[in-house]
């Protein structure tokens, strides 16, 4: 391989560019716009979790005096099923998207949208709810996944046949989908093995938890288009969406992101925008429509409930014989659970030869799941590294040690299929097994637990542009929404290519009418796929920047080179080099403005893998369950902004540590959701958590030409494990179902006695 | 329909005078009415901390005030930190630290850290956190949050005799 490049910007860690106007109240996020002549819109949400609907009369809500509009079903046109690509590049179903919007004949779980209403203020959109007249049929909904999938479960869709089983079943079920990944021999394997374990583990439905609700403000001109400005992921995705939600052509959808206050994959779809631009255009008005954090924990987002068989074998080197998996995911009111990406990367850090997973889809009367932090991985590897520290203990092995025996490396074939181009898993392990942590002493009722974790980055695609001002600065458009430091990261690499310091770059985000298409900002690819849509642009002005200099010296373009923000002369005459501002100067003679763009679809995401080490630390009063120092250590090919890229792994780690020892969906047996708030639905506060310590191994990914790969996923993969292992340590009782709230680890510590 | 309420108060040092239904809260009026929307709605049950502020210099949630509670007290929100265009030392260590990933939480934040640097300039990492705990943040972790705050705190001890 090559010297490693040296770079002057990028690994560098200046001030973010947006950060000030978001210390300060200034930045704009969902919520914050408000227009002239602007109405609020409400949502009126099924009180039952499974129903069909007889009849919706919204005439007395239309009686009351500032309701504007209201809006059911029957304004919408019915569409057909139709596939299409998802936000992080999974299926969706148009029709099951638009029934998710605004129910049409059945609600599929408490808080389904039945209508909506716009209204001079608030509170009277509120009034107007309670006014409109539904109808319904209770049926009996089911919540739980294995339930789901019994023989006289009721039926959420009729018209429900499970894929991917030959023949096709005759008769229809809540199985939306079977899947299978498979490799050699396991029955062989497993009789070769020293040691076979069998467990169970189970996982609860929790959710993205982002601080912002959904927000939209949609306004619609005499000319019959929308724009919509709303908190997004995914500008583009939305345009789309909303125009098969409401059959209208594209071009009459304008989307505008706002700032977004944290997504995590929860909003790479659409809810309220649909809603928002039907009102506006009934109303002939702006109409402004946010969620109540109580309609988001209903209706929005989460990710699945699982049920997880493993059977593992190995043999007494450590090395893994067969591994057999059974994977069931909750998808939520419609198909489309992620258990096709928790199969791929449950076993992707490990070199097996006879593996078996399969994996089911299975609709419940719970939300619709939607992504969250790379979709599935996490309770699929809760399952995988909780059965390998088992299989570490009956064999006596270091927990690392184990895993560096089976490490996928550079060149190894993935269990899902593709071999592995550079990637830095083992260094992950070697660097953990060196880090201080993993040897410091541990003190009474501690234990130390490690779980690794995968996640494949998306490429997709991506515009960037860049436009050189007239005092020699440059601007950076591209059209992907800024969750978590992105701008810097992009404005890092154009510097890096021009030789300018990065205050010089402004990067801005776009609308949909502004730059090219964009895909979502999703399964960490901006940096990766949108940085490299900025090094091609770039690289087009630092082209034209050559040329323009050549022509001022009057020399052929060959022998221009440009270095350090400078055009050099090569021809031997002594010529001063021409900075970038001078050239820029000197632009009306030579061609004009100087700008550039690149498009592109982005192969060869860098896989990224982490591994975790985590301190827990009991009270055996009441079983709660404090995690007192954390190590996490991830392969983020090279670092562009190292704060924001440790920022992802220490946001990640919380994330993980709050599904390991307190979120879950709470339903009571009519599928009513217990706790949709944040007091009860408890995420990790400040004094849950200690410093989240971090390493950074680079390991540059050869596709891109600063070797990013994508961070952010990785790290909310190993924390479930690392945290049921290290509790393991702790007390000996070993946990197979997350949360491990005090609750469940009293009734463990009990069981013990 | 019920008459609007007039309502006189200090924001940020300012005296303003707003009308407000009685069922408002104070967070729809500083968004919505004054259009001081640097303080966040993240659940509207006083949760979340997004909408933190002080009133009278204690801390409140303006989602479990209701506006017309405001008549004759003084307000603090995100937009009064900064004096001028001089950032308080905790918007800079944010920035420099990098201690925001989103930024919807920031105003709560910093409006929290604030009053508790004012009350106690030298906390220790335990009392940050618990000063911080009614703030969510979903991005960060809180590690580089908590060190921001700690070194503001160092770096506002070092300005004063």
């Amino acid at each position: 391989m090559s010297e490693p490049r040296k770079f002057h910007s990028v690994g560098t860690r200046p001030i973010r560019h947006d950060g000030l106007d978001k210390v300060t109240g200034r930045a704009r996020f969902g919520a914050d716009l408000s227009l002239p002549g602007m109405l609020y819109g409400k949502v009126l949400r099924s009180s039952h979790a499974h129903a069909h609907i007889r009849r919706i009369d919204p005439r007395p809500a239309l009686q009351l005096e500032g309701v504007r509009a209201v809006i059911t079903s029957a304004d919408r046109p019915e569409i057909p099923s139709e596939h299409g690509t998802g936000g992080e590049g999974g299926p969706v179903d148009f029709r099951d998207l638009s029934r998710n919007v605004l129910a049409r004949d059945k609600v599929l779980y408490h808080g389904h949208p039945v209508a909506a209403v716009a209204a001079t203020n608030p509170r009277i959109a509120e009034e107007a709810l309670g006014r409109i007249e539904v109808d319904y049929e209770i049926l009996r909904p089911v919540l739980d996944v294995e339930a789901a999938m019994a023989p006289d479960a009721p039926l959420l869709h009729d018209d429900l046949y499970t894929r991917g089983v030959d023949p096709r079943p005759e008769t229809p079920s809540n199985v939306a989908a079977r899947i299978v990944i498979e490799r050699g021999d396991t029955e062989k394997g497993f009789a070769e093995a020293d040691v076979v374990i069998e467990r169970e583990y189970r996982t609860e439905t929790v959710h993205q938890g982002y601080i912002e609700p959904h927000a939209a403000v949609a306004s619609t001109a005499e000319d019959g288009q929308s724009v919509l400005w709303c908190c997004t992921q995914g500008p583009f995705l939305v345009r789309s969406f909303c125009s098969k939600v409401l059959q209208l052509p594209i071009s009459q959808i304008k989307v505008i992101p706002s700032e977004i206050g944290g997504g995590f994959g929860g909003k790479t779809t659409v809810y309220v925008e649909p809603l928002a631009i039907l009102l506006s255009r009934r109303a002939g008005r702006p109409v402004k429509l946010v969620m109540d954090r109580e309609e988001v924990f209903r209706a929005t987002g989460p990710t699945s409930a699982t049920s997880i068989r493993v059977r593992m074998g190995a043999r007494k080197d450590g090395t893994i014989a067969a591994v057999k998996v059974r994977l069931v995911y909750a998808a939520g009111a419609f198909p489309g659970s992620p258990v096709v990406p928790g199969a791929m990367t449950m076993l992707a850090p490990y070199q097996l030869e006879n593996v078996r997973i399969e994996g089911y889809d299975v609709v419940v009367n719970k939300p619709k799941t939607n992504a969250y932090r790379a979709p599935g991985s996490s309770m699929a590897a809760f399952a995988a590294e909780s059965a390998l520290d088992e299989i570490a203990q009956e064999l006596a092995l270091d927990p690392l040690e184990l895993r560096l025996r089976n490490a996928v490396r550079t060149g190894s074939q993935a269990v899902y299929g593709p071999t592995f181009k550079a990637i830095g898993f083992v260094e992950t392990l070697e660097a953990a097994r060196n880090h201080p942590h993993y040897r410091a002493p541990l003190a009474p009722n501690q234990g130390r637990g490690v779980a690794c974790g995968f996640w494949f980055n998306a490429g997709m695609q991506s515009t960037a542009a860049v436009n050189l001002t007239e005092d020699g600065s440059a601007v950076v458009v591209s059209g992907c929404p800024d969750i978590g430091g992105s701008r810097v990261s992009l404005a890092l690499m154009a510097a890096e290519e021009l030789g300018i310091p990065v205050e010089r770059v402004r990067p801005v985000v776009a609308d949909t009418e502004t730059i090219g298409y964009n895909d979502v900002t999703g399964g960490s690819r901006v940096t990766f796929a949108t940085g490299m849509a900025v090094i091609e642009a770039t690289r087009d002005v630092v082209r034209q920047l050559c040329k323009r200099a050549a022509l001022i010296w009057e020399v052929p373009v060959e022998q221009v080179e440009w270095r350090e923000g400078e055009a050099h002369c090569r021809n031997g005459e002594a010529k001063d080099p021409l900075s970038l501002r001078e050239i820029v100067r000197q632009a009306v003679r030579t061609g004009g403005p100087i700008s550039g763009q690149a498009s592109l679809t982005a192969r060869g995401a860098g896989p990224g893998f982490g591994t975790h080490i985590c301190d827990t630390e009991i009270d055996p009063d009441t079983g709660r369950v404090q995690v007192v120092r954390y190590t996490a250590v991830q392969d983020v090919g090279k670092a562009v902004h190292p704060s924001y890229v440790e920022g992802q792994l220490q946001g990640g780690v919380a994330q993980g540590i709050g599904w390991a020892l307190n979120e879950e969906f709470v339903y009571d047996e009519n599928g009513v959701l217990l706790n949709a708030g944040f007091l009860d639905y408890r995420i990790p506060v400040a004094s849950d958590l200690p410093m989240i310590d971090t390493v950074l191994v680079e390991v540059p990914n050869p596709s891109h030409p600063h070797g990013v790969r994508g961070v952010g996923e990785v790290p909310i993969v190993p924390p479930l494990a690392a945290v049921a292992n290290a509790l393991f340590r702790a007390t000996g009782v070993r946990f197979y179902r997350v949360p491990m709230s005090p609750p469940r680890v009293l009734e463990g510590l009990q069981s013990r006695k | 329909m019920a008459r609007k309420s007039h309502v006189s108060t200090i924001v940020n040092g300012e005296p303003i005078e707003f009308l407000c239904d009685p069922p408002q809260t104070l967070l729809e009026v500083l968004r919505e009415e004054l259009q001081l929307t640097g303080t966040k709605e993240g659940c509207g049950t006083g949760d979340c901390g997004a909408c933190t502020i002080t009133l009278d210099g204690r801390l409140a949630c303006a989602c479990l005030v209701l506006a017309v509670e405001a008549e004759g007290r003084s307000i603090g929100t995100v937009e009064g930190i900064a004096s001028g265009e001089h950032l308080h030392p905790l918007q800079k260590k944010f920035l420099e630290e990098a201690a925001l990933q989103c930024g919807v939480c920031t105003p709560g934040l910093l409006v929290a850290a604030k009053a508790l640097l004012d009350r106690n300039p030298q906390p220790t990492e335990q009392e940050v956190r618990y000063a911080l705990a009614g703030n969510l943040c979903r991005c960060t972790g809180y590690d580089k949050v908590v060190r921001a705050v700690l070194d503001a705190a160092v770096e506002i001890g070092g300005e004063s005799p």
